[in-house]
């Protein structure tokens, strides 16, 4: 069949019918549009302030952490409560644009996606690092949600922290494809097991969002750590077949240095909050099991 | 004032892979992003990356699918560009180590997509996109560019020429959102603009709400006509609530869609009797409506999508990022039960209007990616051709830009002879609305060097730096208007008010008398954008300040997509007309138009290209 039939009528209530045309109409489309708007606008407006009394039940409670170095009132930092109504699927992202279209154009945080892919609005919410896109109101227990900025990370303001430490740790594994040769024609594929694509598979899925790091205690004692995401930056390359031994030699050096796997203590904290279910922990184990063997073979 | 060869305006897949190839063409480059690299949409992309690789498969028919599949709106020379250059750049990718799925022998895997005469969609299971940011991002780290991440860019510094066609790109004004400093950054050589899409438009769309269309505005200011702005693609499957996409991949893989009754409508319903699911996207999407329109809707809203029968093992091996999906965003379990999906904005296949290189006809700036509008998607894009287009427009822009290319091009662009002069259409006077004050308040950025009135007599650079200096200084000027400004309107109220509007009127179905009440309240919308205010008084990171310019950009778009939309009295791919519906080839194969003319745009046509290298593509009927 061909595309270019005709939908049946679809849009029966914005066509106006013979009669409707008949009359008299001093106004345009769009005055009467906005009229309607605002009719309806007044009619949800009286039916919110009617429900107002009972907005326990349908609306939300958050607990915001403010701070504003720049701003007098804000220089000292402070929780700010908002009631904003809860609907049906809502995500704590939704509830905060939600305060600050309506009440505080303010307040200050990171977002882009809102589906779990841009890694920009991992936060401290009810006591644990998640990503607020991706937290469902209905699934925290508390009435309250209580949302402030990534632990250990220096809070540049509101919910807003500095990365700039956390990119510097991921850099410092040297986060790229390094192979020794690379095919002569620009067709020509390095090949990669199916079996070694699935080994890499998890490790490959970290969206830099830093909630792993912020919530180790080693890596907030220790800024020297490398901490687990930069580590598990580092196993997706050693581990991936295709860059040859020579360079998984030097990785692994890298990853063998001070300030690396060896002050990993196997607390899970990093594993428990990665919103990409990446095991975190049992990468780095396998990197420190990986390290001893190579030290064997070495003497 | 900072100085590079090449600026590179944001830095998703598009802006990445142009940096690379500009400094691998001996240029100093910066990027200037407003988001980190790693945080751009392009990290959302699900399904995949089209490329002619297998025996079997050629990449001229890579190239006749995608005209068809524009519905003959594509511009042939861009097209086979696209297909002949999309072998090489896939494979670059997986040379820098990206995580392709695989075949048994080791080869990347591909699959069917719609609207493909071959399985040629190569892909990393459901998270494509993911992968391929972050292998160009890699990239980028690996070869030290330099990257100014959280820099908001708000205005191009283009010279005052008449004719845009004349004026020359010196740089950009960037925003520095950690410290909020305004800063001018002079580009020797060229500016690429990669900032991606403008879904922010609609208030159901699969973007992110950073895709605010920023590139396209400014280039739109600056005097660069931008191109088939009507052409917005809505995708048959997202999620009802979020407008989370459900990648074409599910139904590559075997998907079915049902309506309410139980019936496979693509098939039973007659509307794509021999591809069914696969049929190209603008098909599905109204097949979809339709369903629900006439009452087979689920809820009156959504139909559903069904993977269940593929197995679990399929569907964890190459989906199994849409279970995460289903469950984490509408609550359902892929396999248990089917998932809701209904039509949602997708991709812009507008916008700035570029050779087959990325030059516009301001010299010295480029745009790439979903900004820019070369034109490979025409009338429809499919799924799969925009991952493609990144890698090989940004490529070829890169080098272009740092010099390295002296092939002519086959596409015109600006007024040429034989561009042909529009209509009014519009009910309201289109672009600027009366200004507030005598200053040119919170509308204050034309693209091009300030009018003087603006601009401030301390500065007296003169040539390039001069351009920027000013375009600086007017910069300045208004984000001291925007955060001085005591009472007003939050723009939150102004651009949720313009998605609605542009999601009742001009959506997947349309008709003239929505449309044309669409053009009144974008006035509206403009007029009470001049008693917009920013509240927050800070430096310090306010984005209430860059989310009030992105809101001026996103009514610059909507109009540009509204007038478009009324101008072609047709039914051609993605655009489809109540009162019109046929294609109608005498009349319409050409773009359209749009020059901001310094606040009184102007619609005008060029032809399309249908002459390729390959072929000359004769306009057939479109079935599936
Ligand atoms: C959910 C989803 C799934 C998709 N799946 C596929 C698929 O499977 N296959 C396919 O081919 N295509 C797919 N597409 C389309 C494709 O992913 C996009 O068209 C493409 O990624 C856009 O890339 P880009 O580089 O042009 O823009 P983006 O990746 O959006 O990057 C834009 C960049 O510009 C920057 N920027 C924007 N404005 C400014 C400014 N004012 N100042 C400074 N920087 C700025 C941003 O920070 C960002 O870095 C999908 C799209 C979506 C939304
Ligand atoms: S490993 Fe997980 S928690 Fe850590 S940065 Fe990556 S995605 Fe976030
Ligand atoms: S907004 Fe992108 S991860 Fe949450």
């Amino acid at each position: 069949m061909s595309t270019q039939t005709e939908p049946p009528e679809t849009d029966d209530e914005t066509e106006s019918t013979p009669e409707a045309e008949a009359e008299p109409e001093p106004r345009s489309p769009g005055d009467r549009r906005r009229a309607e708007k605002a009719a309806r606008e007044a009619e949800r407006e009286r039916e919110e302030a009617e429900a107002e009394p009972d907005l326990g039940e349908d609306a939300v409670t958050l607990k915001v952490f403010r701070y504003d170095p720049e701003v007098e009132e804000k220089a000292e930092p402070r929780f700010d409560t908002f009631r904003v109504p809860f609907e049906k699927g809502m995500t704590v992202l939704d509830a905060l644009i939600d305060a600050r279209d309506t009440y505080d154009s303010s307040l200050t945080f990171r977002h882009s996606c809102r589906q779990a892919v841009c890694g920009s609005d991992a936060l401290f919410i009810n006591g644990r690092q998640r990503l607020g896109c991706q937290t469902q109101i209905a699934d925290l227990d508390d009435d309250v949600v209580r949302v402030e900025p990534l632990p250990h990370q220096d809070v540049v303001k509101d919910l807003v922290v500095d990365m700039e430490h956390f990119y510097d740790q991921m850099e410092a594994v040297e986060p790229y494809f390094q192979t020794d040769e690379t095919p002569d024609d620009e067709l020509e594929e390095q090949h990669q097991s199916p079996e070694n694509r699935e080994k890499i598979k998890m490790s490959t899925r970290c969206i830099w969002c830093g909630a792993c790091t912020s919530s180790c205690n080693i890596a907030a004692d220790d800024n020297e750590y490398l901490g687990p995401a930069a580590i598990n930056k580092a196993y997706r390359f050693a581990m991936d077949e295709r860059e040859g031994e020579g360079m998984k030699e030097h990785r692994m050096e890298l990853i063998e240095q001070e300030n690396g796997v060896w002050r990993c203590q196997t607390q899970f904290s990093c594993t428990n909050v990665c919103p990409k279910d990446i095991p975190l922990t049992e990468h780095i184990q396998e990197l420190k099991r990986e390290a001893v063997k190579s030290n064997l073979k070495f003497w | 004032m900072r100085e590079y060869d090449v600026i590179v305006v944001g830095a998703g897949g598009a802006g990445l892979r142009a940096a690379i190839a500009a400094q691998e063409a001996g240029a100093d480059v910066a990027m200037v992003t407003k988001l980190h690299p790693v945080r751009s949409h392009t990290g959302a992309a699900e399904g995949g990356i089209n490329a002619a690789l297998r025996e079997g498969d050629d990449w001229r028919d890579h190239a006749y699918d995608t005209m068809k599949g524009s519905d003959y709106l594509g511009d042939a020379p861009a097209v086979e560009a696209l297909t002949r250059e999309s072998p090489k750049e896939t494979i670059q990718l997986e040379n820098w180590g990206m995580a392709f799925s695989r075949d048994e022998d080791g080869q990347v895997s591909q699959r069917p997509f719609g609207g493909l005469s071959f399985p040629r969609t190569t892909y990393a299971g459901a998270e494509t996109g993911h992968h391929m940011l972050h292998t160009m991002y890699e990239q980028v780290v690996k070869r030290g560019i330099e990257v100014y991440d959280e820099w908001y860019v708000t205005r191009l510094a283009v010279t005052d020429e008449e004719e845009p066609e004349e004026r020359d790109c010196e740089g950009v004004v960037a925003y520095d959102i950690k410290r909020g400093e305004i800063e001018g950054f002079r580009a020797r050589d060229g500016v690429i603009l990669a900032t991606g899409g403008l879904g922010q438009v609609y208030d159901h769309t699969t973007n992110a709400i950073a895709n605010t269309g920023d590139g396209v505005a400014m280039a739109y200011r600056a005097g660069v006509p931008i191109e088939d702005m009507e052409m917005i693609q809505f995708h048959p499957t997202t999620l009802p609530s979020t407008g989370v996409l459900i990648s074409e991949g599910v139904r590559g893989e075997g998907g079915i869609l049902y309506n309410s009754e139980g019936e496979r409508f693509m098939f039973e319903g007659g509307y794509a009797n021999n591809e069914g699911e696969l049929a190209s996207r603008d098909v599905v999407a109204r097949a979809e409506l339709n369903e629900v329109n006439n009452g087979r809707g689920i809820e009156d809203e959504y139909v559903h999508l069904d993977m269940r029968h593929l197995g679990e093992d399929r569907i964890l091996d190459r989906l199994e990022n849409i279970l995460h999906l289903a469950e984490d965003f509408e609550g359902v379990d892929g396999l248990e039960e089917p998932m809701p999906v209904k039509p949602g904005q997708h991709y812009a296949m507008g916008g700035v209007e570029t050779d087959e290189w990325g030059a516009t006809c301001v010299g010295g700036l480029y745009a790439v990616g979903e900004c820019a509008c070369a034109s490979v998607h025409g009338a429809n894009r499919l799924g799969g051709n925009a991952l493609p287009e990144l890698a090989v427009f940004g490529a070829r822009a890169g080098r272009h830009a740092a010099g390295d290319v002296d092939e002519a091009s086959e596409i015109t662009t600006g007024w040429s002879e034989d561009s042909e002069e529009g209509e009014n259409v519009s009910p309201v006077a289109l672009g600027e609305a009366d200004l507030p004050s005598s200053g040119k308040g919170a509308l204050a950025d034309g693209g091009r060097q300030s009018p003087s009135g603006d601009s401030d007599p301390a500065v007296d650079a003169q040539g390039a730096e001069g351009v920027v200096e000013h375009a600086v200084q007017a910069e300045r000027t208004r984000v001291h208007y925007l955060l001085e400004k005591e009472e007003g309107v939050n723009h939150a109220e102004v651009r949720s008010e313009l998605q609605e509007t542009m999601t009742e009127n001009v959506n997947v179905f349309r008709e003239e008398g929505a449309l044309k009440d669409a053009l009144e309240e974008i006035r509206e919308a403009r007029k009470e954008y001049q008693h917009v205010t920013v509240e927050d008084p800070s430096r310090t990171y306010n984005t209430d300040l860059i989310h009030t310019i992105e809101t001026r950009n996103l009514l610059d778009v909507a109009e540009a997509i509204t007038v478009g939309a009324l101008a072609r009295d047709e039914f051609r791919g993605a655009h489809w007309r109540k009162e019109h519906q046929e294609r109608k080839d005498d009349e319409w194969l050409k773009h359209t138009m749009l020059s901001w003319n310094d606040g009184s745009p102007g619609l005008w046509y060029k032809p399309v290209v249908l002459e390729g290298e390959a072929k000359t593509y004769e306009p057939k009927e479109r079935s599936y």
